[in-house]
């Protein structure tokens, strides 16, 4: 039993924390959510510096050919100061998918620019409110040409392709299979959306007949696209578990420093006990997010249960610790100038993103009810059972 | 990463599991079906002494303690092995898991020879006499009185629930020995004979009807002080270090309640109004809610056991457990039994899969206040852990007979 990460994978930790807190302020976070940027671009460049962007992209495509735990690394510490750039969407989502989905040549001409962090890429599956996996798809490709549109798009506004879910022919109940789009094309629309979160964009993506390409590899739509959400869920819940720690320190600090009748309000049990279930939280969701890395990072069947497991807990975790947060704060934690409400911006919109909890827990308890029924009287795995 | 058993430890869990197939099956309460407390203690002694004479008593103690100089992982191991059977062990588990690892720590080597073997072989049962009826959270607030006489010291006062106090022969004790001065300062630590005259033990009744836990009653009991552990008046770091030695074990997420497999199958042969609980939508949610749950504590102890097989000391996985499993449990129970609407008014006979969730509902309650209530550990994690300011204690500095 080894579950923690490596002497090397702390090093990169501490030099990935190191880095943002002197480079991705909570000033910069405000810059990009106040203005039309999308990203800020600047930052974006010094990661591909740094190499962030080839982390988990095999060597032959031009990365460095880490795995995922690396990765993992990095999505904590992007969300803990709140990096307003599109690695997410670039690399949970579109790299994944393509590394999961696509063909060799499709792999080889993306990848290695991705991880030059010269492309930016998305996926597309939502077209209106409600679950990801809602039967009705609107997209749909016809003589190799796709119609209709994506929306709201994480980072779709700046991404150079997408991986999009669309109806493989015109037809109403032509099966729905994922296409990679090159976005710069014409016939490709592109609007910004109002969003709860502007350090983390969307848009809506419109589609006039452009030229698409099917990705086939790696079975059918459904299993694809649970694969790259888990993993996505998985990454992101590293995410949310970064900026629920950095919530926590936020909440503490203020509790300590903070007087009201003659003393520091984090004596008071009141308050006390929420900061202690927020401790508790973030420590749950932290150790669910490692299951899942694990999982992910050694293709682990396990990860169909780890997966939305760290994304139920991390979502919690997050969403609590920024609301208790606010109130921890009083007054000054409803202001505008405290950051107080970037976090809770932030958490909610993670929320949002690849499906909601309640989306994710029906998922969770399908899958239960699927193993139980398929292991039963088989005995559990000895490594995991206690 | 990863969770795979080193070489070494498959070979000792291979030699664990071989050793439990030819030996646990004889002792496992579903082969020996419903047996009063009388023969199931002894059934539980018999266990405990061939768990001693293998040395997986106390694994990571050396051989002349019933051991086999083992690492905390092997403890680890052999612990998950022998939760594959439903075995007597639940007599020694406070003999084993706080006071003899506090005699070996504080006896003298005469006492460890004397007392270690025969508690770790099940031959005699130990108890620990902590709270009384106006210390329990403040622990420190004990007024059991100690008085020293000579060689013995003199103890009178109450003890309050005492687990196994009933069949045990010895127990560890902490007492007031100087009222005089703040209380944290006037506390000595025993472990006393509990055939001793003047103890007199009253079982207590629990609300699930058990009677685990009892009553203590001293009355001029005479102690040697060479019974003494720890200095005279330096009772509490003892008594610290005793509390701090319960955080060691491998941990059951369910609390000892239904698991979430057992949740799902009671879930699909019941109905609702519009078909069977498994196919509600609300009841999904909380089953994936409860999961997570399990499944982060599960991870968080493999992060602990990390730490303890790389020589570091397990943070406050004892505290989050302890605030999780009970509370989670009395929820589970509860919504459960909520399912079955008005037929959840009846209390299930034994056997039946309803009837988990009726005993964990009435014992969730107690497990909420035993051993650390809800609101002490969060003060715990609030102060030690995220260093917020410690609760006012007016009674800091008063002497304790001032108060």
């Amino acid at each position: 039993m080894n579950f923690e990460f490596s002497d090397e994978q702390k090093m990169l930790r501490d030099q990935a924390q190191r880095f943002l807190r002197e480079n991705c302020t909570s000033a910069l976070v405000r810059e990009v959510m106040e203005s039309e940027q999308g990203y800020d671009r600047a930052l974006w460049t010094q990661l591909s510096e740094m190499g962030w962007h080839g982390i988990a992209i095999p060597e032959e495509f031009g990365g460095l050919g880490g795995g995922y735990l690396e990765l993992c690394i990095l999505a904590e510490q992007l969300g803990r100061f709140l990096a307003p750039v599109p690695f997410a969407a670039t690399q949970y989502l579109a790299t994944r998918a393509l590394l999961l989905t696509g063909s060799e040549q499709q792999k080889a001409a993306w990848l290695p620019e991705v991880a030059a962090g010269e492309r930016i890429g998305c996926l597309a599956l939502a077209e209106r409110p409600g679950s990801l996996l809602q039967r009705q798809t609107e997209c749909f490709v016809a003589g190799g040409r796709l119609h209709g549109s994506k929306t709201p798009v994480m980072d779709g506004a700046v991404a150079d392709f997408a991986l999009i879910s669309a109806r493989s022919s015109v037809a109403a109940d032509a099966p729905v299979a994922l296409y990679l789009v090159d976005l710069c094309q014409p016939g490709v629309q592109r609007s910004a959306l109002p969003v709860i979160d502007g350090s983390r964009p969307h848009a809506r993506l419109g589609f006039e007949g452009i030229v698409v390409e099917p990705l086939h590899e790696g079975g059918d739509y459904a299993r694809q696209v649970a694969a790259i959400l888990d993993g996505a869920a998985t990454l992101l819940a590293f995410e949310q578990v970064g900026g629920a720690d950095a919530t926590l320190e936020m909440a503490c600090a203020f509790a300590l420093e903070r007087k009201a009748f003659g003393r520091p309000i984090g004596g008071f049990q009141a308050v006390k006990h929420k900061l202690a279930d927020m401790y508790v939280k973030n420590e749950l969701a932290r150790a669910n997010a490692y299951y899942a890395a694990w999982a992910l990072a050694s293709g682990d069947a396990e990860l169909a249960l780890a997966a939305p497991a760290a994304r139920i807990a991390a979502t919690d975790a997050f969403e609590y610790a920024t609301q208790e947060n606010i109130q921890i704060h009083g007054g000054m934690g409803y202001t505008w100038e405290v950051d107080a409400h970037l976090f809770y911006r932030r958490s909610r919109s993670l929320a949002q993103v690849i499906g909601s909890a309640r989306e994710w827990k029906e998922r969770l308890t399908s899958r239960l009810v699927a193993r139980l029924h398929q292991t039963a009287k088989k005995p559990v795995k000895a490594e995991v059972a206690d | 990463m990863d969770f795979k058993d080193t070489p070494e430890e498959a070979a000792f869990r291979a030699e664990v599991r071989a050793w439990l197939a030819e030996h646990a099956v004889r002792y496992d309460d579903r082969t020996t079906g419903e047996l009063p407390l009388e023969k199931r203690l002894a059934l539980g002694r018999e266990w405990q002494a061939l768990k001693a004479e293998r040395g997986f008593a106390k694994i990571t103690w050396p051989r002349e303690f019933c051991g086999i100089g083992g690492t905390a992982m092997q403890q680890v191991i052999y612990q998950q092995e022998e939760a594959n059977y439903r075995l007597p062990n639940v007599y020694f588990k406070v003999s084993l898991g706080m006071p003899l690892p506090i005699l070996r720590r504080f006896g003298s080597p005469e006492q460890q020879q004397r007392y270690l073997g025969p508690g770790l072989r099940g031959d005699e049962i130990w108890c620990q006499l902590f709270s009384e009826p106006a210390a329990g959270s403040d622990l420190a607030g004990v007024r059991l009185r100690a008085v020293r006489d000579g060689d013995d010291w003199i103890l009178n006062g109450q003890k309050i629930w005492t687990s196994w106090a009933q069949v045990s022969d010895f127990g560890v004790i902490v007492t007031r020995s100087d009222p005089s001065v703040p209380k944290h300062k006037g506390m000595t630590y025993f472990f006393v004979d509990m055939k001793s005259p003047g103890i007199e033990v009253r079982p207590i009744k629990q609300i699930s009807g058990g009677e685990e836990f009892n009553e203590v009653y001293f009355t001029d009991v005479r102690v040697p002080d060479s019974q003494r552990l720890g200095d005279v008046h330096g009772g509490w770091k003892v008594a610290l270090a005793t509390l701090m030695e319960e955080r060691f074990s491998v941990v059951d997420v369910t609390g000892g309640g239904p698991d979430l497999d057992h949740l799902i199958r009671f879930c699909e042969e019941l109905a609702l109004e519009d078909g069977l609980a498994i196919d509600d939508s609300d009841v999904r949610q909380r089953i994936a809610e409860w999961y997570t749950m399990e499944q982060g504590l599960k991870a968080n102890y493999y992060r602990a056991l990390t730490t303890l097989s790389n020589g570091g000391l397990p943070g406050p996985e004892g505290a989050i457990n302890k605030i999780c499993i009970p509370y989670k449990l009395q929820q589970m129970s509860k919504f459960a039994m909520d399912l079955m609407g008005a037929g959840g008014v009846l209390a299930p006979s034994e056997g039946q899969r309803a009837s988990d969730y009726f005993v964990g509902w009435l014992e969730a309650a107690g497990y909420r206040i035993a051993g650390g209530t809800d609101e002490i550990l969060r003060n715990t994690i609030a102060e030690q852990v995220l260093k917020m300011p410690a609760d006012v204690r007016v009674d800091k500095d008063v002497p304790f007979n001032q108060l």
